[in-house]
């Protein structure tokens, strides 16, 4: 029985499909079997950051309204073979996606692969309600900027209340995922700080992934950052947030601690 | 001819709910009163500081009949503050007035058989909960505590706590875009980063205690305070809020 996550946020382009990409590829490199799946039906975008866009037939509202079988839909991924794609509909919307066969689906997915992972599309509507519905783990992508930060607050309260896990009176699994974080700007107080965001969010921290050109030059070339360049800062960021989430105890890096930390050895040096 | 407005002050008006007693007479009269003297009899001053209201819902009578009912609750020291459920016609300006919308509640018990229980009269009556015919045979007794909640999660934004009925806790903060509805205090162990509206029943005494003031508003009895007009020294500090007259006060805690 695999384990279904949702990437929420409630906010728009702070780094959900990214993030959902990112974080699929990275746990697919370490041998799970992953389906990443896409609800924003009418505006989808994971197709393209996992370059699967000229593969798409079949679709999530195919498969809930019958016209097609799941594993016709499933698109595997090309560089990763425990990778797959659960595609939205452009063409529809998310009037189509009903309780129950999104029910079916995620039950059907959730028999076959080790993770599900439901990229959420942005608002508290329908399609981001569904897609967080059988979650077992939200993860709660967040910019560290304060309408980010409410909304993503209003997006916790949802996920307390309106899931199927907190139906049932079970608490939901919560993880704070904080992006485009650059610690330059945080420093000048352009930004808020980590601490300010936990204090107010108050759900464990994930990672914190860099502010980064790498994201968006992955997302061009149609790769998850984690297999365009699994040297480079974010997808590092992203592979220590999978060890988190698999349950490995590791210390969070802030970005730029390890620049200052640099600095003062070297501020001692030239002394 | 014309009033001069000397004062542009406007009169505050405001609602405000009370416990009342709710006997509910039964035809004919002559036998119910020879009840209710039993039931004075074994209790004197049961009725004593207690508000009535008389449902005469459903009953065949007419203005004198009524009238001469309210004169005998007179007579035994009922003293009838409404009349629910009477059609205009019957009631005069020399009559009680007309009462609507009317919530029941848990039952009064009535003083039990063998009792000259002088503790059960002189119980506030705050404790009793409203509105109770009085029954040959008295409902089992219900004490109850003031009404208060406690929240164990934090209250995130868009969220609401509402409960008008008494005090409010919670542990862990209040978030921007999240509020707080109170009909008595509120205590906020955390942040509190959204609204929160104490004493909105017209309990004046409400007040609003929070480890860190970061409120976008906040109300006592329906006066309110933005952010904007709050002491800036106050935020992010520790504090108490109450009301003096109809000024908002606020202070840290020690």
């Amino acid at each position: 029985m695999g384990k279904v996550i949702v990437v929420t946020s409630g906010k728009g382009g702070v780094g959900k499909t990214t993030s959902t990409a990112a974080l699929g590829a990275a746990l697919a490199q370490g041998g799970d079997k992953v389906v990443v799946v896409d609800f924003d039906v009418g505006l989808r975008n994971l197709d393209l950051v996992m370059g699967a866009e000229r593969r798409v037939v079949y679709d999530l509202v195919n498969v809930i309204q019958g016209e097609a079988k799941l594993t016709q839909a499933l698109i595997r991924d090309k560089r990763v073979e425990t990778l797959y794609l659960l595609p939205a509909s452009q063409t529809r919307d998310k009037d189509n996606l009903t309780p129950e066969g999104v029910e079916k689906v995620i039950a059907a997915l959730k028999n076959a692969f080790d993770w599900v992972i439901c990229d959420s599309p942005a608002g508290i509507e329908r399609g981001a309600t569904l897609a967080m519905r059988h979650a077992d783990v939200a993860i709660v992508v967040t910019n560290p900027e304060v309408s980010s930060v409410r909304d993503s607050d209003r997006i916790i309260g949802l996920l307390d209340s309106k899931t199927l896990k907190a139906e049932n009176g079970e608490r939901m699994e919560k993880h704070l995922l904080l992006t485009r974080y650059d610690a330059a700007r945080a420093e000048r107080g352009d930004m808020l700080k980590v601490d300010d965001v936990l204090e107010i969010l108050s759900i464990p921290l994930l990672g914190i992934i860099p502010e980064s050109t790498d994201v968006l030059r992955a997302s061009n070339v149609g790769a998850p950052v984690t297999l365009a360049d699994n040297r480079c800062a974010p997808a590092l960021a992203y592979f220590e947030a999978v060890r988190r989430l698999k349950g490995e105890n590791l210390p969070v890096t802030i970005p730029g601690d390890k620049r200052s930390f640099l600095g003062k050895i070297f501020g001692r040096k030239a002394a | 001819m014309t009033d001069v407005l000397t004062q542009p002050r406007p009169i505050r008006l405001k609602g405000r709910s009370f416990l009342a007693l709710a006997l509910t007479p039964e035809l004919p009269f002559e036998d119910w009163l020879v009840r209710l003297d039993d039931l004075a009899a074994r209790s004197a001053g049961f009725f004593l500081r207690r508000p009535v209201v008389l449902d005469v819902e459903g009953l065949e009578i007419d203005r004198a009949e009524l009238r001469e009912l309210v004169s005998q609750l007179n007579a035994r020291n009922v003293r009838v503050m409404g009349i629910e459920g009477a059609r205009s016609s019957m009631l005069g300006a020399d009559m009680p007035p007309a009462m609507t919308d009317g919530r029941p509640t848990a039952d009064i018990e009535a003083p039990a058989t063998d009792a000259t229980d002088k503790a059960e009269t002189s119980e506030p009556m705050a404790k009793a909960a409203v509105a109770a015919p009085i029954s040959a045979a008295p409902a089992q007794a219900m004490p109850m505590a003031t009404p208060s909640i406690v929240v164990t999660r934090p209250v995130r934004s868009g969220q609401s706590v509402f409960f008008p009925e008494g005090d409010v806790t919670i542990i862990g903060s209040v978030a921007s875009g999240a509020e707080v509805v109170a009909g008595g205090s509120v205590h906020i162990y955390g942040p509190l980063r959204g609204r929160v509206m104490a004493g909105t029943t017209g309990n004046g005494t409400a007040r609003i205690f929070c480890r860190k003031l970061e409120a976008e508003l906040i109300a006592i009895d329906g006066f309110y305070k933005t952010a904007d007009d709050m002491e800036p020294e106050l935020r992010g500090k520790a504090v108490q809020i109450w009301l003096e007259g109809e000024t908002i006060k606020a202070a840290t805690l020690g």
